[in-house]
Order: C-alpha cells, then structure tokens, then sequence
C-alpha cells in the first residue's frame, strides 16, 4: 500500500511527460513526411558544406 | 546478400545489362550508355558533384528519371519570396522522386552549390523547399539543375497546399496520442482492480478514481471527432456509426462514473478509452491513405499548372500566371502550348481541339473566330487577344457546372451507414429494455441496473463494426495505389463496385490522345533516324511524336526552325508539304515530309492510335459483367473504327460536352449505374454526373479533378483491375459486417445477463477487431497480384 503513494505518482508522471513529448512532436510536424523520415535515416556520408562567404 | 552485391553494379551501370546509366531505362541496340542526351548529361552532373553513390540505392521504375525534352516552361524567378533575412525562398513540387535516394540526390546536388542556405524535400508531399542568398534570378539555374537531374518540377500551386495541409488530418492523430495515453494508463488500473481480489475497500475506491481522472478528460477530449459528426448526424435526422459510437463511450463512461461514486466492483473506463484510441487508429490510417492519393493527384495538376507568356506594349514577353491576365491581353502562344485563356487570334490558327471537342484531327480556324481555352497549338505561334480573364472564361463556367453535378452525389449513402442506420436503433432498445429489466424487473438498485445495461452497449458497439468497412478500405485503397490507381474519393470503391455500365470516351482515353507515327510497312527506318535527328529540340507535337518513335536519334547541331512550317538543316527539309515544296491539297496537318537533297520527299504519317490495351480492357470490362459503349465527340469515321478495333457495342459520334452528361443522365434515370471513363474538358460534366468516374494520367486537370479515381500508370489496365479490387473489398466489407453482427448474437445475451465483466469486454472487442482487420487485410493481398 505504502508503495503505491511513490508509484502511482511516478507513473502518472512519465505518463504525462511522454504525452507532452508526443503532442510537442506533433506541433513540431515530424509527422508530415513519414516516407522521408524512414529512409533520412539511411543517408550517412554527407560531404561537408564548403564554407560559405 | 543483395546488398553486397549492390554497388558492384553500381560501379560499371547498366553496362552488362544494357540498361541506361541514368534512368534504368532498357537500352536500344547500338546505343552506349545512355538512352538519351538528357541522362546523358544528368550523369555527367551527378558524377561532377561525387554523388554517384546515387545510383546503388535508387528503387525507381526504369525509364522514370529520364530528363524532359522540353525544359518546364515557367519563370522560377518571379515566384522567389525575399525573406526577411535577405535570403530568397522558393518551393517546389518535384515530380518523380520515388525513394529517398532521390531526395538524397536532390538535397546534395543543391547543397553543393554555395549560396544555398537550405534545400529540404518532403518525400510524401513531394515538396521541395530552397532558400538561397542573392537575387531571384538565381531560382531559374537552381530548379533547371533539379530538372536536369531528370526530375520534373512545378510550381508549388496552392492546390499541392491544400493537398497536403490536412488541419483535421492532424487533430484525429492528436486525439489518437491522447486515447492511447489515456487507455494505457487506465488499463494500468484496471488490470490491478481485476486481479486484486483481496484489495480492501479503499484501494479499491483508490483505483476507481484513478481511473476516472484519466479516463474522463481522455473521453471528453480524445472523442471530439466523434462526438461532432453525430452531432451532425443528428441535426440533419439520421443515425449514422459515430452516433453509435459516440452514445456507447460517453454511456459507458457516465456509468464508470456512477460506479466509482458508489465503490462497485469494476469501472468501465479501459473499455471506453480502449474503444476510442482502436477506433482513431483506423480513423488515422483511413485518412492517411486518402491524403496519399490526394497528393497524387495534385502532383499530377501541378505539372500541367503553367504560366502564359503575356505580350508587353513594348514587343517584349513576360511569363505571368493565368490568373494574373485580363481580358483583352496579348499572349503569345508557342508551337505546341496548350491555350489557357478564351480569346480570338488575328491570323488562321492550326489547333488541336481534342481536349476540348474529341476531334482527333486539327482543325484550321479562320481569324477573328473565337478559340477555346484547352486547345493545343499545332502551328507556328500566334498572338491570342483574350476575351475573357480566367475566373469567367470557359473553363471557370465548367468548373461551375461541374460543382453543381458533384453536390447531387453527396446523396450516396456508404454500406456502413446503411448498417448503423437499422443497428443503431436495435442496440439502444437492447440496452433500455436490459436497464429496465434489472430495475423494474429483478428489482435491483438504478446504479447496478445500470451496468449490464451498459455493458450490452459497449460490447454490441461497434468496435468490429466500425472499423469494419474502414479497414477493408485502408487495404484497398493502399493495394490500388501501389498500383498507380489513385482513390480520391471516399466512397469511390463502393460505387465503382457497383458500376454495371461503362462508357468510354475516345480520343485520349481509348486512344494516346496525342499523335503517333503510324508504323506503315514500306517505312525507311534510316530516314526515320535522319527526320528524328532533325526534329530533335522543337516543340512541335509532330516532331515531339517523331522523335517518340526514334528515342535514340543522335542530335544535329545547327538546325533553324521555320515557325508554322518545319525545319531546315542545309538542304534538308523536315515539314509540312508546302515547305518541302510538294504539290498536296489534302493536307490534313498529321503529315511530316522529310525532303533530301536529290532524293523523292518522304512522307510520314501520323495518327491518334488506340492505346495497345484498349481492346484488352474493353473485353475484360465485358466478362466484369459491365455493357460498355463509345461516346465521343470526334467524327463517325473515326469513332466507328475505334469501336469495331475494340469491340466496344455501341457508339456514338460528335457528341457535345452536353450530349455526353445528357446521355449519362438517361442512365442513371433508367437505373443504370455509370462508371464513365474520360480525359477531356469536353467530358467533365459527365464524369461529374455519372454515378463513379476515372480519368487516365495524361488527361486534362479539369478532368481529373472531377474523377474519383486516376489511372497513373501508363493506359487504362489498371481499370478492371480496379472494379475487381473494389468489388472484393464490397464482399470483405459485409463478411466484417456480418461477422460482428455474428459476435454479438453470443456476446449480448451475455451481456443483457450481466455476465460480462470489464475483462470479458476487453477480449471480446478486441478479438473481434482483429478477426475483422486480418480478413481486411486480404483485400491488400488480392488486389496486389
């Protein structure tokens, strides 16, 4: 019983802290190009930028 | 395996397989590398910029890369934006990107240039955002260096926007995010309440309100979708699936409620939650598949999206947009440019008008006689007064009429409604008979009569039966647009599996809609070669149509083209019959004559051919079980030879734009259900009005926004392919229906009992959605083979 006034909060917590994250990506549009996202993931050597002036 | 084996082919391309370098494409004998002299010199830019680590990840369709003839007709630079930090911006619709090898390519061959803050591509809006320091005219090198990668591109017309910008799209994933939270943490609860069977009494009021304080906002919030369309549903007097749904999670809900007050033994709240994060997941799917072929379609707009070369006083031109220009401007039309405005010209015109009219040969139209926004050009170019700005030009009446026909459509009534319509009504009877036998009957408190009560609804609801028809369509429509058919309607499948008639137009549908070489026996395959190298360059849909059929003619250097007469390489002449001085009287302007020095001239003739598997289509359309017919507005010659090559039945010659929708509302009035098949503007009033359209790929933008399906792919096979998979989803659909209508013959007696607890609840609805998604999931299978 006692371990519930520790963990009931603490699940409420990440709970709402994953939501947040959730509702922040979201407001953030990471979900509206889902295609690219997938194989963004696959580009690796990218050549360095020439320096601009 | 394969992925060792990859850059090994990368490193000598195509060579071993005659396959070409650039786009894939299949190699004719005799040619090197590379199909043509745009990839050619898309390789050789790729190579330039290091970036040949393209080649070993693209997945494209062969052929799909390979750079346009003709580059895009459009001034980039006027569409440049000035930031406020003094950069330009400017987005892009770029056409082709198939894999993320191409927004790699894309992203890479423009960072490689030093001015270019940003270049970032949207693979599923196809989108192209850049932003660059500098002037605007920097915007024309930077997107002729996309298009010569062979990348197609447009401008970023408002239409892409709308096609992408999907705000409700959005608030249907927000509430998905929330129920999941929510019905998670619930469930976290709900599992301790239902195993604790030792909890004490305070515990367990504990947990109730536990539940309740996620449970409730997730409900209120997480069900706005629902709740707004029964509410809808409701004003304008008919039961519909949100109805059922809505009343069932916020029943349910009021009952946890009252069980949490009064300390009982279960809570409903993980039933409700659970309910509505399933349901939203399939919501989301379903519109995310939508939105797919939506953005499809307005690709396929955009890249017909055009600017007009407006005539200033001064004798200079100037590249506006359409809707920018007044009646009474000057435009320049090219050879080969489809006119976008009404007007009249000042000298005789040669168009060809089978857009607008069927017609499948050009027409000679004497000045002063009015033209016709949609008619291509097949002449020299011309000056064109327009007579009427775009928003009350021809094309804008017929916008209108077609927004007229498509509101009488909104009739349609889906199969699922149908079922919510009488099972909606049987449920809540169930569920008020159930409450006021407990209470009346047996005698036991409101509260307690109040939980079998709910119970038989939320386990009749309609879990399995709402996502019943949406997922069979969510496979459906995915299969299909893997296959290049886009479904952009959302009853478009139920009505195309209903179609029982089939009427086709002619010119662009059942035929290419632009003139071909006509393979005559006696053709000289070298002259051919020779006329193709000469017509390399020009505009001239003749010349376009020569160099079609001879893809690998090497280009001639120093060519001068006679505007309206042909083209001229030292003594060699590539043109109509005057220019290459023969006598001709009947010349129907689908003739070229190559006249050589010392030799006789060579005619070769061109012709609007039937597409190769029209004939193939109309029979399988036939053994569909679907009567099929021609209705077109070209001449009677033509159209009966149409009709006999493909053994179409009945036809029917010069039919008018309002002939056809006439002849398409005496269908529907004899009980008939037309699918119409058309590309032209002359055919967007009946494609509105028949009761399911499609229009092929290279049709008009009017016409395609008026269909509920586009056939991407090349010809109209995809079509029965189509009706099949449309007809199987139909069944699928029912067996779901049937089959939750099945469940709930066990499940609700049960229920109505009060033998079912939350538990129970939980694994009914869940079994029965995921029988109902597997035989879902079927339609993908089928309709992909």
């Amino acid at each position: 019983m006692n371990a519930l006034v520790f963990l009931v909060p603490a699940a409420l917590f990440l709970g709402l802290l994953a939501l947040g994250l959730f509702l922040w990506t979201l407001r953030n549009r990471q979900y509206e190009d889902l295609d690219g996202a997938a194989s963004r993931i696959l580009f690796d050597d990218q050549p360095p930028k020439e320096s601009r002036r | 395996m394969n992925a060792l084996l990859r850059p090994v082919e990368a490193a000598s391309p195509g060579v071993s397989r005659a396959r070409c370098a650039h786009c894939g494409a299949d190699l004719a004998p005799g040619q090197g590398e590379f199909c043509c002299h745009g990839c050619a010199a898309a390789h050789a830019l790729v190579r330039g910029l290091g970036l040949t680590a393209f080649y070993a990840r693209l997945e494209g369709a062969a052929g799909a890369l390979r750079p346009a003839e003709v580059p895009p007709a459009v001034d980039f630079a006027a569409l440049a934006r000035a930031e406020s930090d003094g950069t330009q911006s400017l987005d892009l619709m770029v056409s082709g990107l198939s894999c993320g090898a191409c927004v790699w390519l894309i992203e890479q061959a423009l960072a490689a240039e030093p001015d270019v803050v940003r270049a970032r591509v949207n693979l599923t809006a196809r989108r192209l955002s850049l932003r660059w320091r500098g002037d605007a005219d920097r915007a024309r090198a930077l997107a002729g260096l996309v298009a010569r990668l062979g990348f197609r591109i447009a401008p970023w017309s408002p239409a892409c926007l709308r096609a992408t910008e999907d705000e409700e799209g959005r608030q249907l994933i927000r509430a998905l995010g929330i129920a999941a939270f929510g019905s998670m943490n619930v469930m976290l609860v709900s599992v301790a309440v239902w195993v604790g069977g030792d909890m004490g009494e305070h515990t367990r009021a504990l947990m109730h309100w536990l539940a309740a304080l996620f449970g409730l906002p997730t409900v209120l919030v997480a069900g706005m979708p629902f709740y707004r369309s029964a509410w809808h549903a409701i004003r304008s007097g008919r039961g519909n699936m949100d109805l059922a749904v809505s009343l069932g999670v916020l029943a349910t809900t009021a009952m946890s409620l009252s069980e949490a007050i009064r300390n009982g033994p279960y809570t409903w709240f993980d039933g409700a939650t659970a309910l509505l994060a399933l349901l939203l997941a399939g919501r989301v799917l379903d519109r995310g598949m939508r939105r797919r072929a939506r953005q499809a379609v307005a690709e396929l707009l955009a890249l017909q999206d055009g600017s007009v070369e407006l005539r200033l006083p001064d004798g200079s031109t100037r590249a506006v947009p359409v809707g920018s220009v007044l009646a009474g401007d000057r435009l320049l039309v090219a050879t080969g440019d489809r006119l976008r405005l009404d007007g009249v010209a000042a000298q005789e015109v040669l168009l060809d008008t089978s857009a607008t009219t069927g017609e499948s040969l050009p027409r000679r139209i004497e000045p002063g006689e009015p033209l016709m926004a949609g008619a291509v050009n097949m002449g020299s170019a011309f000056t064109l007064r327009v007579t009427a700005a775009a928003k009350d030009g021809s094309l804008a009446s017929l916008a209108l009429l077609v927004e007229k026909a498509e509101q009488g459509r909104g009739r349609f009534v889906s199969i699922a409604d149908k079922a919510a319509r009488w099972y909606v009504p049987i449920i809540h009877a169930v569920a008020a008979m159930t409450f006021l036998g407990w209470w009346l009957g047996v005698g036991v408190t409101w509260q307690a009569a109040l939980v079998p009560a709910v119970a038989s609804l939320i386990v009749t609801c309609p879990c399995g039966l709402a996502i019943a028809v949406p997922a069979v369509q969510v496979a459906t429509v995915g299969a299909l647009f893997r296959r290049g058919v886009l479904v952009a309607s959302a009853t478009a499948l139920e009505r195309l599996a209903s179609a029982d008639h089939v009427v086709l137009d002619k010119t662009g549908t059942l035929t290419m809609g632009h003139p071909a070489l006509v393979e005559e026996p006696g053709l000289d395959r070298a002259a051919l070669r020779r006329a193709a190298s000469l017509a390399h360059g020009s505009r001239h849909p003749l010349a376009q149509a020569l160099l079609r059929a001879c893809p690998d003619a090497p280009l001639l250097d120093g060519v001068e083209e006679v505007p309206g007469s042909g083209l001229r390489h030292g003594a060699t002449r590539l043109g109509s019959a005057s220019f290459c001085g023969i006598e001709c009287h009947a010349d129907s302007g689908m003739t070229l004559y190559l006249a050589e020095e010392g030799a006789a001239p060579i005619a070769f003739r061109f012709a609007d051919e039937l597409r190769p598997d029209a004939a193939r289509v109309v029979r399988e359309l036939q053994e569909l079980g679907l009567t099929t017919e021609l209705l077109s507005g070209d001449g009677a010659g033509a159209v009966e030879d149409a009709a006999a090559a493909t053994g179409i039945g009945p036809w029917q010659a010069r039919a008018t734009p309002a002939d056809k929708a006439a002849r398409i509302e005496a269908l529907c009035q004899q009980g008939k259900r037309p699918l119409m098949v058309g590309d032209g503007i002359n055919d967007a009033a009946a494609l509105a009005l028949a009761h399911v359209s499609a229009s092929p790929a290279t049709g008009t933008d009017i016409a395609q926004a008026t269909s509920d399906l586009v056939l991407r792919g090349d010809g109209l096979s995809a079509l029965p392919a189509a009706i099949r998979a449309a007809r199987k989803a139909q069944l699928l659909a029912k067996q779901n229906i049937a089959f939750s209508l099945a469940y709930n013959v066990v499940a609700v007696p049960a229920a109505v009992l009060g033998f079912v607890t939350p538990l129970i609840a939980a694994l009914v609805m869940a079994s029965s959605s995921i029988i109902v998604i597997l035989n879902a999931l079927r339609a993908g299978k089928e309709a992909r083979l």
